[in-house]
């Protein structure tokens, strides 16, 4: 049994014939992934490889040329109540935008840039979500936010603005944005690849935290040692295809292909 | 000599004049002219070809020609085809029109300035288009914006002067009313202009005042 398979249960997550091109450039081809809920899944790759193609692909900020994305609903959703997206599918602008806002609703980003609301204090970017999309109450949505936020170590932050805090406290306050959606999938975009080193730690850290919680998560990163420790499974990726992927143990030790060789050969070796 | 007995005695029509003609004129069509700016700089960056064109082709015409001319052509030619407005709205329509012209590219210019990656925060919260600009990208616009607008609308105090000629009852025109009468054109010009400039610079200081307000959120 493989790491990511969960007995009797279907997968959380499954992606099928992924497929885009930018122009002539193929910078997808055929992507398939699955994985369960409460798995950690690394995708790891030189950059253009396409694993943040991919990323953005499951949260609709990108929209493939093909391929099948399902989201199943769970325990929470009921077993019928799954998202599922066909690419290929011919649809009209308002049908593309109503299948993105179908997958949003079921995964939440965190991204490399933070991109947090710079006129917003800590709280405020927290609960926008919350209060405006999901029409939560107020009180309600603030007193989760305080409880994320302190989890974080940031509840004395909250009435600070993204200016005033550093590039560790922004990103987590960044992932407590996207925690509070309460979505199923968490999807994170090289959340430490902006960090100063010694911040990345703080972050990596809280990752690990949610990973214990059992939140479902697909991280693209370059933490080798975080996928090591964290990941499930790990995807190496190249060149717009999964050259190889494995459990993380395996991977690492005894990579079988020689592009996957010479990348880890290059991140522990840059010299 | 300065005849300081007319200074005073012209300064209450000039100010009045300011008072119930300047300002309201200048007010009404700002504020009007930012709607209609907000409008066409989103048809601008709309993406959709026949409304970006209709865009460019109005801010082309509003800039490419004078405003005098709009104003007569609005007061004096649209009688011609029997369409009659009063000389206070005929200047405000001109007058919005032409803000209008201006600020929707300062407008545009200050929505592109917001890093894409807001708008995708905005979307991956679950916000459609509409709600990411409102809520998220135009109060970081709104920042950016504020200094050009600030310009567009200190100019379009001075040029509600214009006015003047299509017989609205404001500040340029009762200091010509004065001046006619007295005969002492230097005095009463210079005043005029001083009163011009007193308002202008309260509006200098609104601005710093708006510019500190929203720079709150800013590294400095």
């Amino acid at each position: 049994m493989s790491p990511t398979e969960v007995a009797g249960g279907s997968p959380l997550l499954e992606v099928t014939g992924l497929s885009k091109a930018f122009g002539k450039t193929e910078v997808l081809h055929s992507i398939d992934l699955s994985l369960n809920k409460g798995s950690v899944t690394v995708l790891i790759g030189p950059s253009g490889s396409g694993k943040t193609t991919v990323l953005r692909s499951l949260n609709g900020l990108e929209r493939p040329d093909a391929g099948i994305v399902t989201i199943r609903g769970g325990e929470t959703l009921g077993a019928d109540d799954e998202v599922r997206v066909d690419f290929a599918a011919p649809a009209k602008p308002r049908m593309r935008q109503l299948q993105a806002e179908r997958l949003r609703d079921r995964s939440a980003m965190v991204f490399q840039h933070f991109n947090l609301f710079p006129h917003k204090t800590v709280l405020q970017n927290v609960v926008e979500g919350p209060i405006i999309v999901q029409r939560r109450a107020r009180a309600e949505a603030e007193a989760e936010a305080l409880a994320l936020l302190d989890r974080v170590g940031l509840a004395d932050k909250r009435d600070s603005y993204p200016f005033e805090l550093s590039g560790g406290q922004q990103q987590r306050v960044g992932i407590v944005r996207a925690l509070a959606l309460k979505p199923q999938l968490l999807l994170f975009d090289e959340p430490t690849s902006s960090l100063d080193p010694e911040l990345v730690g703080d972050v990596l850290g809280v990752l690990k935290g949610l990973a214990d919680d059992g939140w479902t998560m697909v991280v693209v990163t370059h933490e080798l040692v975080f996928a090591r420790q964290v990941a499930d499974e790990v995807l190496f990726m190249d060149g717009g295809v999964i050259v190889e992927r494995g459990a993380p143990s395996e991977l690492f030790a005894n990579p079988q292909h020689e592009r996957t060789k010479q990348f880890l050969h290059r991140l522990l070796f840059p010299l | 000599m300065i005849n300081w007995e007319l200074f005073w005695s012209a300064l209450g029509p000039i100010a009045l004049g300011g008072l119930i003609g300047t300002i309201p004129v200048a007010l009404a069509s700002f504020a009007l002219g930012l709607v209609i700016a907000l409008f066409v700089a989103l048809a601008r960056i709309s993406g959709i070809r026949v409304l970006s064109a209709l865009a460019r082709f109005n801010i082309s015409v509003i800039r490419g020609t004078p405003l005098l001319v709009q104003l007569f052509v609005i007061f004096y030619g649209l009688p011609s085809l029997g369409l009659l407005i009063d000389p206070w709205p005929s200047a405000v329509i001109a007058f919005s029109l032409n803000v209008g012209g201006y600020a929707a590219e300062v407008i545009r210019a200050a929505i592109l300035s917001v890093p894409k990656g807001q708008w995708e925060a905005g979307f991956t919260l679950g916000m459609r288009r509409s709600t990411s600009l409102r809520r998220i990208i135009l109060p970081q616009a709104a920042r950016v914006s504020v200094p050009p607008l600030s310009n567009t609308f200190i100019s379009l105090v001075k040029d509600t002067s214009l006015a003047s000629l299509i017989l609205v009852t404001e500040l340029f025109r009762e200091a010509q009313k004065v001046a006619a009468f007295s005969q002492d054109f230097m005095l009463i010009y210079i005043e005029a202009a001083l009163v011009y400039w007193v308002i202008c610079l309260g509006l200098s200081t609104a601005q710093n005042r708006l510019e500190k307000r929203l720079d709150r959120y800013v590294a400095h």
